[in-house]
């Protein structure tokens, strides 16, 4: 049930300054998003349309620390087609960021956090790869990158580098 | 024809038969890709994290082609997407620009408005066409059919990609492989993501997405599944055997690369194009293949493709 003293009715600004032109007050609740959505289609946790209400009534808190807010393919079906121009996809991704700034990350994006942040690619590359590469005729690759480092020390995801 | 091949973090590591298939059939067209050693992730991974850290990630990727003048061919779809959106949104938005420009001084590199980034498949279609693409056909490829699997971030979002294909209706890789003379079969579901990015969120929800796919392209008969992003591959290929667990169903479908197939029609032998690399192993298609084309009829070995296009 929705605690009325709860809500945080600046939640959608909040959203809506996180990523320029998501046009979330425009959501009208048509449910094309849902009807869309590939990762509905398979698990009901995962519910676009009731988290843009849920953003929209401030339910800031429950958004934030919710699993489901991690479970977006980011297919931008229903980006595609809301019929009022609502970049939910790009919603998704700024709660995540606001709910990394308040302290909540799924655990798969922190490791891929710090993998970025430590090695500048997803994979730590090793000799063995390279190797493998040369036999296959195709060019090394950069194992670490300097100045990777120096940017990502610019954002949030430092924090996820050990 | 010079393009700087951006590779991304997954196909260099765990997709090289589409980076080695991919060089041939671009070599063989006679297009010229520079590899620039800079060239390091997209920024993809980080965006849940800090959209800032994307936009610093793949401006930098894009300052270093910038650099060298040159446009970026991507293979992978998420690279394609993440480093078209952060080149529009800094060519349209110059305060973001100047902010990000303030960042990358300290690292000695400029943002300059103008870099272009294309899918592979995208350039395929755009600087060649089917036309052209199917004159450099020298094999048999009229007994195979194949479903395509475009990948979400080569159509969507669509206001990205000036057009140049319908996201609710694709035909630039369909017709790419007609080029080949194979067949396509279409199938329900094409449009659906192949749950890649949620992996390490709820593998059983990923499973179950890439899994159901599997079900309609199988019901078919097709000879593969063919894909033009490393990611899609993990899911469909890769994860093929623990779907089969999760779905208690056998799928046993070969998932190819585009550039493996027109490599094969262009007559490119089939150890150059990385096959043995398959996961899902594909013995049985290319001895067909070999029975439609035996070697000592289709006559020399190398592709006859630089005259074809002239």
């Amino acid at each position: 049930m929705i605690d009325s003293r709860k809500l945080d009715p600046n939640f959608k600004y909040e959203v809506g300054e996180e990523i320029s032109g998501s046009n979330i007050t425009r959501c009208f609740t048509c449910g094309t998003c849902t009807a869309g959505c590939p990762v509905r289609d398979i698990d009901d946790k995962y519910n676009p349309r009731k988290i843009l209400r849920m953003i929209i009534l401030g339910m800031r808190e429950e958004v934030l620390s919710s699993d489901f807010i991690w479970l977006c393919s980011t297919c931008y079906t229903c980006y595609d087609r809301c019929p009022q121009g609502v970049h939910i996809t790009d919603i998704m991704m700024a709660l995540r960021n606001i709910a990394v700034k308040e302290g909540h990350i799924h655990p798969s994006f922190k490791e891929q956090a710090r993998l970025v942040g430590t090695f500048g690619r997803l994979y730590e590359v090793e000799d063995f790869d390279n190797k493998k590469r040369q036999k296959m005729g195709l060019p090394p690759v950069k194992k670490q990158f300097d100045d990777v480092k120096v940017i990502i020390d610019k954002t949030r995801v430092k924090e996820f580098v050990k | 024809m010079k393009y700087a091949l951006f590779l991304g973090c997954t196909i260099p590591i765990r997709g090289q038969n589409y980076e080695i298939s991919a060089r041939k059939v671009a070599e063989a067209l006679g297009m010229e890709f520079v590899d620039i050693e800079e060239f390091g992730c997209c920024g993809f991974p980080v965006k849940s994290t800090d959209a800032k850290a994307t936009t610093l990630l793949a401006a930098r990727n894009l300052a270093f082609a910038s650099r060298e003048g040159l446009e970026i061919c991507t293979l992978c779809n998420a690279c394609t997407a993440v480093l078209s959106g952060a080149a529009k949104k800094l060519d349209n938005d110059e305060k973001l620009r100047n902010i990000i420009n303030e960042e990358l001084k300290e690292i000695g590199l400029e943002y300059k408005p103008g870099v272009k980034v294309r899918h592979f498949s995208r350039i395929l279609f755009e600087d060649f066409g089917p036309e052209i693409i199917s004159k450099t056909v020298k094999a048999d490829m009229s007994d195979f059919s194949f479903s395509i699997h475009y990948g979400c971030h080569y159509l969507r979002p669509h206001d990205m990609y000036d057009g140049f294909d319908n996201p609710e209706n694709p035909v630039t890789v369909e017709k790419l492989t007609e080029a080949t003379g194979a067949r396509v079969q279409d199938y329900k579901g094409k449009l659906e993501c192949c749950g890649g990015a949620i992996l390490g969120v709820d593998q059983d929800i990923a499973l179950r997405m890439a899994g159901k796919k599997l079900g309609n392209v199988t019901s078919n008969n097709v000879d593969a599944l063919i894909t033009i992003c490393p990611f899609c591959t993990i899911m469909y290929e890769d994860n093929q055997k623990k779907i089969e667990e999760v779905l208690e169903k056998e799928f046993n479908l070969p998932v190819l690369y585009y550039p493996q197939v027109l490599g094969l029609a262009m007559g490119i032998d089939p150890k150059e194009l990385g096959f043995r690399l398959n996961k899902v192993k594909t013995k049985d298609l290319l001895q067909k293949f070999e029975d439609a084309n035996p070697p000592e009829t289709s006559g020399s070995n190398e592709p006859v493709t630089q005259e074809a296009i002239q």
